[in-house]
């Protein structure tokens, strides 16, 4: 068991000094997360629509969040690739439950963190008042939906071993559709007809609904006071987040080892880059 | 019961490329073809060949990085495929380039090397530290980070990156290309210490006949895939009636190991869309770095 925590434990370890020793880069990109969110929640401030600011806020912060566990865990085979230590991870005695368990760890606690930071930032620039909102319960659904994000990071970690090049291009492209289905800014209903069934298999847009339920903004009107639904109001988003981790993550699992044994067979790891 | 350190029995090697949309044209890549041999334990094995004859397709093979398509392959007794889990756990490797996480220390590397295999940190690095000791890297360069070390150094982080674990089963793809003549004999010194104290099965490819004559107990040479001769390079010498292991490689092998390959180029295999055909010539190679490996030249 020791053994098991300690090879978890190397991709922790790992990711923690690559952060540490790009730095420079991680602030330069959390400032522009803050600046990004701001110049977002600023369009409802425009509107002096509090309704519309907190809307934009949730999904904005929501978002952040999402995609960057996704990143993270998505581009870490990709990142290998280029390093050329692909081959020597994978011939390490590590399953890859373990691999992928310890860099999900890592990229679940530095998106939590750089969140903290935006939130931060944030609360310079705008007057957020989130009295009355369903803070924790907030934190419930982040923690539930990861586990689909996770599971979708580890199906996307598996196109750089397909195609080094195109795999990072397609992991990009997936992303996009997800933030352009999810209703991150908007409600779903507004995009075309054809488009919306694919919002129904996003685990970002019951994410999106059960938090913006937990904030008390769904719905159409002013809102002079936050009053946040209870836990209970969103448990049917909470039962399908979490069922859409529990195929996810081991549907993700399987379809990486079954790539992992394509690319042996067809002398696809080698390093590229 | 005993068992040889490496055992490999009739193993191929092949990789197939399709060209085409609507009319799909197939190209087969043979890299290792009906490759047989054997290597004690606690033996020093070497195999010289020119690029693109097929020496680090084996090695990844060994690693368990490829599956083989035919033959048998038992590594300390354990079978490949089968046993990967257990091959891993007794097997270090070292190839040609240094893959590092090239912004982390060399610490950082190494500790990040030892949690995946398990191993307690402040005895890793303690090892580490003996080990680079040994190979003549001063201790105050552990925490720069790789990409300010020479290629040299580097080298010698990788090798200790595979002596971690103590494992009783080493390939080495070419470890001193590209080292200073110093660097070289820390290394090779090393390596002989090493086989002498720990009776570590030794892998060694190489394009350096004075370095495999010092090193290896015996010698293959392997050319387009195919182990043409083995022995002691005495015996080589003899079999060839030639003078120096280089003239013997030329006379056994039928090509030079200094041209870098480019007695093979050629095209390779082509056959009919779902056709596999057995013939023709391994792959050509531009990059040292990417010597041997004769498919992601083609299907990159």
């Amino acid at each position: 068991m020791e053994q098991v925590l300690r090879q978890a434990y190397a991709f922790v370890f790992r990711d923690y000094h690559l952060t540490r020793r790009y730095m420079s880069w991680v602030v330069v990109f959390t400032f522009y997360a803050v600046v990004n969110s701001a110049t977002i929640a600023f369009i409802g401030v425009a509107a002096k629509d509090r309704r519309l600011t907190l809307t934009l806020l949730v999904g904005v912060m929501l978002w952040g969040f999402l995609s960057v566990l996704f990143n993270e865990i998505a581009n870490s085979i990709s990142y290998e690739r280029w390093e050329g230590t692909l081959e020597y991870t994978f011939m390490a005695p590590v399953s890859r439950l373990i691999h992928l368990l310890g860099v999900s760890l890592y990229a679940a606690a530095y998106s939590i963190v750089r969140m903290f930071v935006v939130l931060v930032g944030l609360w310079l620039l705008i007057d957020l008042n989130l009295g009355g909102a369903n803070l924790a319960g907030f934190a419930v659904v982040l923690a539930v939906s990861s586990l689909a994000f996770i599971g979708l990071g580890l199906m996307a970690a598996v196109l750089p071993v397909v195609s080094p090049e195109r795999g990072a291009e397609a992991t990009n492209i997936f992303q996009g559709i997800l933030l352009l289905v999810s209703g991150v800014y908007y409600p779903v209903e507004v995009l075309p007809r054809w488009l919306q069934p694919l919002a129904y298999v996003s685990p970002a847009t019951y994410a999106l609904r059960a938090c913006r339920k937990l904030m008390g903004i769904e719905g159409t009107g002013e809102v002079a006071q936050l009053r946040g639904a209870p836990l209970a109001a969103v448990l049917p988003e909470l039962l399908i987040l979490l069922g859409m981790g529990v195929v996810m993550i081991p549907l993700g699992l399987f379809v990486f080892g079954r790539v992992e044994g394509w690319a042996k067979r067809t002398g696809k790891l080698k390093r590229t880059g | 019961m005993t068992h040889p350190g490496i055992s490999v029995l009739n193993l191929q090697k092949y990789f197939s490329k399709r060209k085409g949309v609507l009319r799909t044209r197939g190209t087969t890549m043979h890299a290792l073809r009906d490759v047989s041999f054997e290597v004690a334990l606690g033996e020093t094995y070497g195999l010289l060949g020119p690029n693109g004859s097929g020496k680090s397709t084996l090695i990844r093979v060994l690693s368990t990085l490829l599956v083989p398509d035919g033959g048998e392959v038992r590594l300390l007794g354990h079978r490949l495929p089968g046993e990967e889990r257990l091959v891993r756990q007794k097997i270090g490797r070292v190839s040609v380039d240094a893959a590092f996480y090239k912004k982390l220390s060399a610490r950082e590397n190494l500790l990040y090397s030892a949690y995946l295999y398990g191993l307690e940190a402040r005895a890793a690095e303690r090892r580490a530290l003996e080990i680079l000791e040994q190979l003549g890297l001063e201790g105050e360069r552990f925490t720069d980070p790789l990409e300010e070390m020479s290629r040299g150094m580097q080298q010698k982080v990788a090798i200790t990156r595979a002596l971690l674990v103590n494992p009783p089963l080493l390939l080495l793809d070419e470890p001193t290309t590209g080292l200073d003549p110093k660097s070289k004999r820390d290394v090779q010194t090393f390596l002989e210490n090493l086989r002498r104290t720990e009776g570590t099965t030794i892998l060694l490819t190489s394009h350096d006949m004075a370095e495999t004559e010092r090193l290896c107990a015996r010698i293959g040479f392997l050319a387009k895939g195919r182990l043409t001769a083995e022995g002691t390079a005495a015996e080589l010498k003899r079999q060839a009636g030639a003078a120096s292991l280089d003239d013997a490689f030329i006379a056994l092998a039928g090509e030079r190991l200094e041209e870098e390959g480019d007695a093979e180029k050629g095209a390779p295999d082509k056959v009919a869309p779902g056709e596999v055909e057995t013939g023709g010539a391994a792959a050509d190679k531009s990059s040292a770095d990417e010597a041997d490996e004769a498919a992601p030249a083609l299907t990159e």
